[in-house]
């Protein structure tokens, strides 16, 4: 072919050249088809690196310092909370008899599931070649790997003994006894390890072409040292990316598998038991869809903010956060249907237990909890039916922190709700925390915000790469990519 | 290019759009060049096919790793809980391949992500901390939207001259000489 000489990019053939004569002139498709661009106005490659490497390379904003600096302060607070726990016991906590599973394992879960929505964005949604997933991909994913950090405490410490955190490993104890495979703990700590480990795994491929890019920018020796060191060598050969983009997809492929299996998994500590309200087959299923609708939750959370803060509205347009409403009303519903699921087995069982249990759930001692549950986990989300809602930007905020707040109601009442009240009256007891319960809660939202608000600051919390390769210019078949008319570029060989 | 003692390391060839970019590598690869490689911002689709690079081996080594990973776990839970030190749980057989299945099927994404991880690695000799292209100032744009053909001087095709006209001819606005 000869159509790249003797013509600048962007303008036609002359008439009469061979590929005039040989094009298929494909009618453009009706306006109301148009999709919305994934980056609006047409930003260039070069325009979005500048904007998402400047958000790092800039001045620290004042709203950095604002929430920095209580962050810190929530993470000092679980720090001297777990010391106190640690040398004095897990009796600082309100655990007793029947209730000897509280907060923390209410928190464990509540946290782990939102990890969840990160990887859904970064393996499920591309595998499902979703390419708006590129826009929010990277801080969902530092999302899951600082939530996960946030959830991996609270087992640790909950075995009151921290000491003996290493019996959980597979490492023969002093009696030369080994770990229990037949239990379903053990099965949750390869599954909670594995999960932290590969997101880690995963994000970290992901950065290297960014980091890179942050290193090429560099103004001083130490940033073009440090980004260098982590960006590996990385140059973008394309023989490189030939790899590179075949271990991504290999790492979506196994993320898939692997997220699913991780909620299912923490489902089954409970299932397992023979528990009212726990002893069902429902659990694994139902434990994923809430994570996941928690974990959106957390994104919508973090990305409306955001985008206002850092003036990332191009790249995360109102589409993408149109979708992501989406995938909140969808999970929301799964949880809603397995909610009445939940109720419509234990009265079909016909298990008087089951059946109390639930009723409890709803008008017992903790009757708000239930209500919760049932309120902003089934019933909010269905606003996101409108289309006013879903682009209201102050809607879509308040209906993100509601989901959470329903998540860990959802998590309350299986934990306590099973727990206080069992099959013999005589045993039934109350459960409330106490205020180091309150306090070390609090304290992984510092551990939380700590590390996304350095993330933010460190990192590009853009998948700059992925991003640049979803625009149009990044698309040789299209004018914008510089082919010289749609349809007539010669594909690959 | 001034001339200088140094040692030449390639003929760097640079293009503004993936559609070049594209063209530009039929070329090459059509010229018969081995020694050769193009550096993108991001990956520009059907690339891989325009310079003739067969489908990745990565996925060897993730097979590899999640191999490892399950039969690895199925041994390791057979040797603790029905080997070396059996208990009785609730009559249940010492071992069967379904209890362990939960920590094997970690195993097996543990290792193969590791594969996948580690073989791409490989297979790109990475981490690499120094690289001729990387020293070159203009380069540096290949990060951010700029897009290069890199033909190296011991490929044995390589004929200067006659490579940048080549280079030129596929619509190269800028041509120059990278030291080793």
């Amino acid at each position: 072919m000869n159509d790249a000489v003797g013509t600048a990019p962007g303008t036609l053939p002359p008439p009469g050249h061979a590929l005039t004569r040989t094009a298929i002139q494909v009618p453009a498709p009706p306006p109301e088809l148009e999709r919305i661009p994934l980056i609006a106005n047409q930003r260039s490659p070069g325009w979005i690196t500048d904007k998402i490497a400047g958000i790092v390379e800039g001045k620290t904003p004042a709203w950095w310092w604002w929430a920095f600096i209580p962050s810190v302060g929530l993470l000092l607070l679980m720090v001297a909370m777990l010391s106190y726990l640690i040398s004095t016991g897990v009796g600082v906590w309100g655990l007793n008899h029947p209730v000897m599973w509280g907060w923390a394992i209410v928190n464990f879960v509540w946290w782990i599931g939102i990890g969840h929505a990160g990887t859904l964005i970064s393996a499920i949604l591309f595998l499902l070649r979703q390419r708006w997933r590129t826009s929010i991909n990277r801080a969902a994913e530092a999302m899951t790997i600082f939530a996960v950090m946030c959830a991996g405490i609270y087992p640790l410490v909950h075995i009151g003994r921290v000491w003996y955190g290493w019996w959980l490993f597979p490492l023969p104890n002093s009696n030369s006894i080994w770990p229990q495979f037949r239990s379903p703990l053990m099965w949750d700590v390869f599954a909670v390890s594995t999960y932290f480990t590969v997101s880690v795994l995963f994000w970290y491929v992901g950065l290297v072409p960014d980091l890179a890019i942050l290193r090429d920018r560099a103004k001083t020796k130490a940033r073009q040292f440090i980004y260098g060191l982590f960006a590996l060598g990385w140059t973008g050969s394309n023989r490189h990316w030939s790899n590179y983009e075949k271990a991504y997809l290999i790492l979506a492929g196994l993320a898939t598998p692997l997220v699913l299996s991780v909620h299912s998994t923490v489902s089954m500590d409970f299932s397992v038991s023979q528990l009212p309200g726990w002893h069902t087959t429902i659990f694994p299923p139902y434990f994923v869809a809430g994570a996941i609708y928690s974990g959106f939750g957390m994104v919508l959370t973090l990305i409306v903010p955001l985008r206002k803060l850092l003036h990332l509205e191009e790249i995360i347009t109102m589409r993408h956060i149109d979708l992501m409403c989406k995938v909140t009303l969808a999970t929301g519903s799964i949880v809603g249907y397995s909610y009445l699921m939940e109720y419509f087995i234990a009265w079909y069982s016909g298990d008087p237990y089951e059946r109390w249990t639930f009723w409890q759930r709803i008008f017992g001692q903790y009757w708000y909890g239930g209500w919760a549950m049932l309120l902003f986990n089934a019933t909010v989300p269905q606003l996101f039916w409108f289309k006013k809602v879903r682009r209201s930007m102050i809607a879509v905020f308040v209906i993100s922190i509601l989901a959470n707040v329903g998540m860990w109601f959802e998590r309350f009442m299986i934990v306590v709700g099973s727990l206080y009240q069992d099959f013999v009256p005589a045993n039934w007891g109350y459960y409330k925390p106490t205020w180091v319960d309150v306090c070390t809660y609090l304290g992984t939202f510092g551990l939380f915000f700590t590390c996304f608000l350095l993330f933010l600051r460190f990192l590009p919390l853009i998948a700059t790469a992925e991003v640049k390769g979803v625009t149009p210019q990044a698309d040789p078949h299209h004018p914008l990519g510089g082919a010289r008319r749609k349809g007539t570029v010669p594909h690959g060989s | 290019m001034a001339p200088s003692v140094a040692k030449a390391y390639g003929m760097v060839a640079e293009f503004d759009t993936a559609a070049d970019i594209l063209h530009a590598a039929q070329k090459v690869r059509d010229a018969a060049f081995t020694r050769w490689d193009v550096f993108t911002p991001f990956p520009v689709h059907g690339m891989d096919g325009a310079m003739g690079i067969r489908n990745s081996r990565v996925g060897w080594f993730s097979f590899l790793g999640g191999a490892t990973g399950y039969t690895g776990g199925m041994l390791m839970i057979w040797y603790m809980n029905a080997h070396d030190y059996p208990i009785v749980i609730g009559g249940k057989p010492m071992f069967s391949p379904f209890y362990p299945f939960i920590p094997c099927f970690e195993l097996t994404i543990l290792l193969g992500a590791f594969g996948a991880v580690l073989g791409m690695l490989f297979l790109n000799r990475l981490p690499r901390l120094h690289h001729p292209l990387l020293k070159n100032r203009r380069f540096a744009q290949a990060t951010r939207d700029k897009f290069y053909v890199v033909i190296e001087c011991d490929d044995p095709e390589y004929k200067e001259a006659e490579t940048r006209t080549l280079l030129e001819g596929a619509g190269s606005k800028h041509i120059e000489i990278v030291e080793e």
